[in-house]
């Protein structure tokens, strides 16, 4: 059974079963996000499309729909929530945006840009995070990671290889391979593995391919994520 | 922008710390326009003066982040003498190309460079006392001073710089939106 929810105010549609992001987004209406993945089930990581449900924070690509719910996103409050996850994202790890092949292409950056973040705010960590650069055909920089698990879900549920995994817990979380050596090269993973193409920023990047799209003609140079999430369905 | 024959003009200081000059570069990059400010703005240090050092000013511009000793004394000059200190540029929101050493030893780093690299013969690290102390990690400016605005960007377009202080000097809220807001 469908029904109607308020959605900043607007009557949204939704079928039995959708979430809040489903249902909002089917409507036209964007949610940021950036662990969610059309094609993958919620993961509900990373925060970035938490709404406000009956005064409640909530996250949207979870929650299912419920009729006569009023959902509050575009709003200063929750988007200053959004920006600071986004700030805290950016200090945990090492993210030098002029030096990264996926500048331009990269949702965290594109969202930073959404939500007006001009600056990290708080103290940066600066971990050390070698790179894993052993595979002929992908790079592997572990600076960028987010833990959104895309690249985990996608091995393990697509490409059924199984080959990332997070370990670690709170601050000494991370990203790691799974092969005795730890390196890429000591597993099966492909280029053309679903997993080679799923990461939203710039840990996962196919090797002598850097930089080809000049500056102006890259994903997020001209449109917003906003624009290019709602037209192309990502 | 409207002359201002009569009108005290707003003071401005611009420096490079832990910076390339690139976005100096991009300053100038507002090419004409910069006739246009000339009507409403005077420089106090800066590059383009070659004041040493700042007096009391109107708005401070800061390229760069913060690696020695010389750079916190000049930013914390900045800080004094400014009433809106603004970060322009990568390097001084978020430390930037420099910043890419610290995960490494600094000790490591000096001998690498000055020591033990290939070709170098009788190497030491320089200890000059002229030559200001490094610090073991490079900091972006906000961790070290209060700063009032950031003009992300390496560097920031011309444009982006163009807008900044228009918006600030005609007193509105300065505000970089999609494109001009780049980190690239």
């Amino acid at each position: 059974m469908g029904g109607k929810f308020l959605f900043d105010g607007q009557p949204v549609p939704f079928e039995e079963g959708q979430t809040i992001l489903q249902a909002a987004r089917a409507a036209g209406h964007y949610i940021p996000h950036l662990c969610w993945h059309p094609d993958f089930p919620p993961h509900g990581s990373c925060k970035l499309c938490i709404v406000k449900v009956g005064g409640r924070h909530v996250s949207s690509c979870a929650l299912p729909a419920r009729d006569g719910m009023e959902v509050e996103s575009n709003t200063p409050e929750i988007n200053g929530e959004r920006r600071a996850l986004l700030q805290m994202l950016f200090v945990e790890g090492n993210h030098f945006c002029p030096s990264c092949e996926k500048s331009g292409n990269c949702q965290l950056q594109a969202l930073a840009y959404e939500l007006d973040m001009s600056s990290a705010r708080f103290a940066h960590f600066y971990p050390d995070r070698p790179v894993d650069a052993s595979h002929p055909d992908v790079l592997l920089d572990f600076n960028r990671c987010i833990f959104c698990e895309l690249c985990v879900r996608a091995s393990r549920d697509v490409d059924h290889k199984g080959v990332f995994a997070l370990t670690g817990r709170g601050i000494r979380k991370h990203l790691v391979v799974n092969a005795e050596s730890g390196r890429l090269a000591d597993t099966d993973f492909a280029v053309g593995d679903r997993a080679a193409d799923i990461c939203p920023v710039g840990v996962i990047l196919h090797k002598r391919v850097g930089f080809a799209l000049p500056i102006g003609e890259r994903k997020y140079d001209e449109a917003s994520i906003s624009t290019v999430a709602m037209e192309k369905g990502e | 922008m409207s002359d201002s024959i009569g009108m005290p003009r707003v003071r401005v200081a611009t420096t490079s710390l832990a910076g390339c000059f690139g976005c100096h570069m991009s300053f100038l990059d507002m090419d004409e326009r910069l006739l246009e400010l000339a009507k409403v703005v005077e420089f106090d240090r800066s590059p383009l003066t070659d004041i040493k050092h700042c007096g009391p000013c109107d708005i401070g511009l800061i390229e760069g982040g913060v690696c020695n000793a010389e750079n916190v004394h000049v930013l914390r000059e900045f800080r004094r003498n400014c009433k809106t200190l603004v970060a322009v540029g990568a390097c001084a929101i978020n430390g930037g190309l420099p910043a890419q050493r610290n995960h490494l030893d600094l000790g490591d780093c000096l001998q690498q460079v000055y020591v033990k690299r290939d070709g170098i013969e009788e190497g030491g690290v320089p200890d000059d006392p002229e030559l200001p102390l490094l610090l073991d990690r490079v900091h972006p400016i906000h961790e070290v001073v209060r700063v009032d605005y950031f003009i992300p960007g390496c560097p920031p377009s011309g444009d982006a710089i163009w807008k900044f202080l228009t918006d600030l000097i005609g007193g509105r809220t300065p505000r970089l939106a999609h494109p001009l807001l780049r980190f690239d």
